[in-house]
């Protein structure tokens, strides 16, 4: 399958990622060698080979509905590069 | 006797007869960490005060016979893991001011152990790289040869290990990012089963491959760490509720009788370096000689690893890096209008460039239309991946092969390409695949200087199988760099 700089512009949008028309060129490149040698795969017949998303086969841990202990609100903020009154700051939205 | 060329197990054994103090210890590694790092580059922060205060703490558990395996043992960090008083920044930009508000579990269960943190060390930008390059600060260069990659992308912790900058350390390994370094920097390096220890505080790039583990200058110091690092942990659910062996009491050097070694033909191969092939047939031969019976096993999807490895890890970093976003931590932009301006614009100035390569991969393949031709049949060729170990296993205890199919190489001599790079990673991330144990120990050097690992692979949950064959392997082999410096 192959790619162009337009795709490649609709999936860095999907990534939230600031692409450059030059950067598009060279992600449009070098994408379509990967993805190219990712073609390989379709030499194998997988045909009724149940998909594997995980090494271990583990059920679903339950636990008690419990209050634990978590980070405090200021902890939970430490980080932020912009708060205010115990909340995260963002730019306007629309 | 320096006191940086002693060993975890050797430091042990001092500390708690009272001939040295962690105090001492510590010092002296500061004082060559502050001497010899300008020319490595293997840590992005040191804590000195910190490692001090640890190493005065530990001094007065031991006087009070309280000291365990690692109490006063000064160890490094890799930068991905979350760490309450030093910066985390999993060699990126974007987490350049980042401070965890908590431990990582291993971190965790090593200070719970008393050891003492020298640092954090360098990596590649999210653990994204086969070569340090990919550091969003500066690259690490091989302790062996200043002008060599050390491996990625826990090429700090290696280089750091290598050249006596910590007494051992921790890594973590996707695709190889512990065996390969280790590889490369002629120390051991143990990728532990999925889920054997906990990824809790470990900053994900791919969750269903990641494991944390030991890099070490020899086996017995691995499996000192592994007491420490193995075990569940309820706040991390993929890992595994099952008893810790003691893996220390798995090294005895009585040989190998009746250990079946098993060589994957697919990894004896054209492309293969033959200065390495050389070093691990020679490595075969004295496991040989120690009793095991060598068999050809094979494992035959081995050709499809790369293509499938590097859907899966680049699918789920898409998805795990979509947290960095200028809101609750990390690199916020100036430039954008409103909010999705600004996420724009911190994450195109905050990652370089292949995690940005990573995440159009990962993005790519999972959305609309291309799932099914690219995600879905790599989780089935990943399937197949698995049955080959589980087949060939069954036929054997271990398999024996190489690690990387290249020495180190010299810095800048593959960036131009991505693609020859990931394919360098074919020896190691099936297993990451499969989810079963890895370790690399040193087996030969160059005719250039630069060391060559052995990897042995074993079956789920394994660890002291693979530890027992490389332990009575390092007791026979004259390549046992515990003992030598590397001439820096």
């Amino acid at each position: 399958m192959k790619i162009d700089s337009q795709e490649v512009m609709h999936v860095a949008k999907l990534a939230r990622l600031n692409v450059s028309d030059r950067d598009a060129e060279r992600l449009t490149s070098e994408m379509n060698s990967i993805l190219a040698y990712m073609d390989k795969l379709n030499e194998l017949d997988t045909s009724g080979i149940e998909p594997m998303a995980h090494a271990l086969q583990l059920d679903t841990p339950f636990r008690e509905d419990a209050v634990k202990p978590s980070l405090s609100n200021d902890n939970a903020l430490e980080n932020a590069p912009q708060k205010e009154g115990g909340f995260f700051v963002v730019p306007r939205v629309l | 006797m320096e006191l940086f060329s002693l060993s975890i197990g050797e430091l042990a054994g001092l500390y708690s007869r009272r001939e040295i103090s962690p105090v001492e210890v510590t010092k002296a590694y500061l004082d060559r960490i502050g001497s010899l790092d300008g020319s490595i580059g293997a840590y992005l922060a040191v804590a000195p005060e910190a490692a001090m205060e640890q190493a005065r703490a530990a001094e007065k558990r031991l006087a009070e016979g309280r000291g365990r395996p690692l109490t006063g043992v000064p160890l490094a960090l890799k930068d991905v893991l979350c760490t309450k008083d030093m910066p985390t920044t999993c060699g990126s930009r974007i987490l350049e001011n980042f401070k965890p508000p908590f431990d990582a579990c291993v971190v965790r269960r090593l200070r719970e152990e008393g050891a003492v943190f020298l640092g954090k060390t360098n990596m590649d930008e999210f653990a994204m790289g086969s070569s340090n390059e990919n550091s969003g600060f500066f690259p690490v260069r091989n302790p062996w040869n200043t002008g060599y990659i050390p491996g990625g992308s826990s090429g700090g912790s290696a280089a750091a290990t290598a050249a006596r900058l910590c007494a051992g350390a921790l890594g973590t390994d996707t695709g190889g990012s512990i065996r390969q370094p280790a590889s490369h920097c002629g120390i051991v390096g143990l990728k532990p089963t999925y889920g054997r220890v906990s990824r809790f505080g470990l900053v994900a790039y791919a969750s269903s491959l990641d494991q944390i583990g030991p890099l070490t200058r020899n086996v017995t110091d691995a499996a000192i760490m592994m007491n420490a690092l193995a075990g569940h942990d309820p706040a991390d659910s993929t890992s595994a509720p099952r008893p810790v062996p003691d893996y220390t009491a798995c090294l005895k050097a009585d040989g190998l009788q009746g250990l079946k070694v098993g060589l994957p033909k697919e990894y004896f191969v054209e492309g293969l370096d033959p200065e390495v092939e050389k070093a691990v047939r020679t490595a075969v031969d004295t496991l040989r000689s120690l009793g095991a019976e060598i068999i050809e096993v094979s494992l035959p999807h081995t050709e499809y690893g790369v293509a499938a490895y590097y859907i899966v890890a680049p699918a789920e970093a898409s998805s795990n890096l979509a947290r960095f976003d200028g809101v609750r931590y990390g690199y916020r932009s100036a430039e954008g209008r409103d909010l999705a301006g600004m996420y724009l614009n911190s994450r195109s100035e905050g990652f370089g460039p292949e995690v940005i390569r990573r995440i159009m991969i990962g993005t790519y393949v999972l959305s609309a239309g291309y799932y099914d031709a690219y995600y879905r049949k790599a989780t089935q060729v990943r399937a197949l991946i698995r049955r080959d170990f589980e087949q060939a296993l069954v036929k054997c205890d271990v398999l024996a092969c190489p690690v990387s199919p290249i020495p180190a190489f010299k810095i800048g001599e593959m960036t131009g390409d991505p693609l020859t790079m990931y394919l360098t990673d074919v020896f190691t991330l099936c297993i990451n695949m499969a989810g079963i144990p890895g370790l690399s120990v040193p087996c030969g050097l160059t005719s250039q200087g630069l060391p060559v690992g052995l990897q042995l692979l074993g079956g789920f949950f394994q660890e002291d199988i693979l530890l027992r064959t490389a332990f009575n392997y390092e007791q026979a082999s004259p390549f046992s760099f515990g003992k030598i410096l590397p001439g820096i």
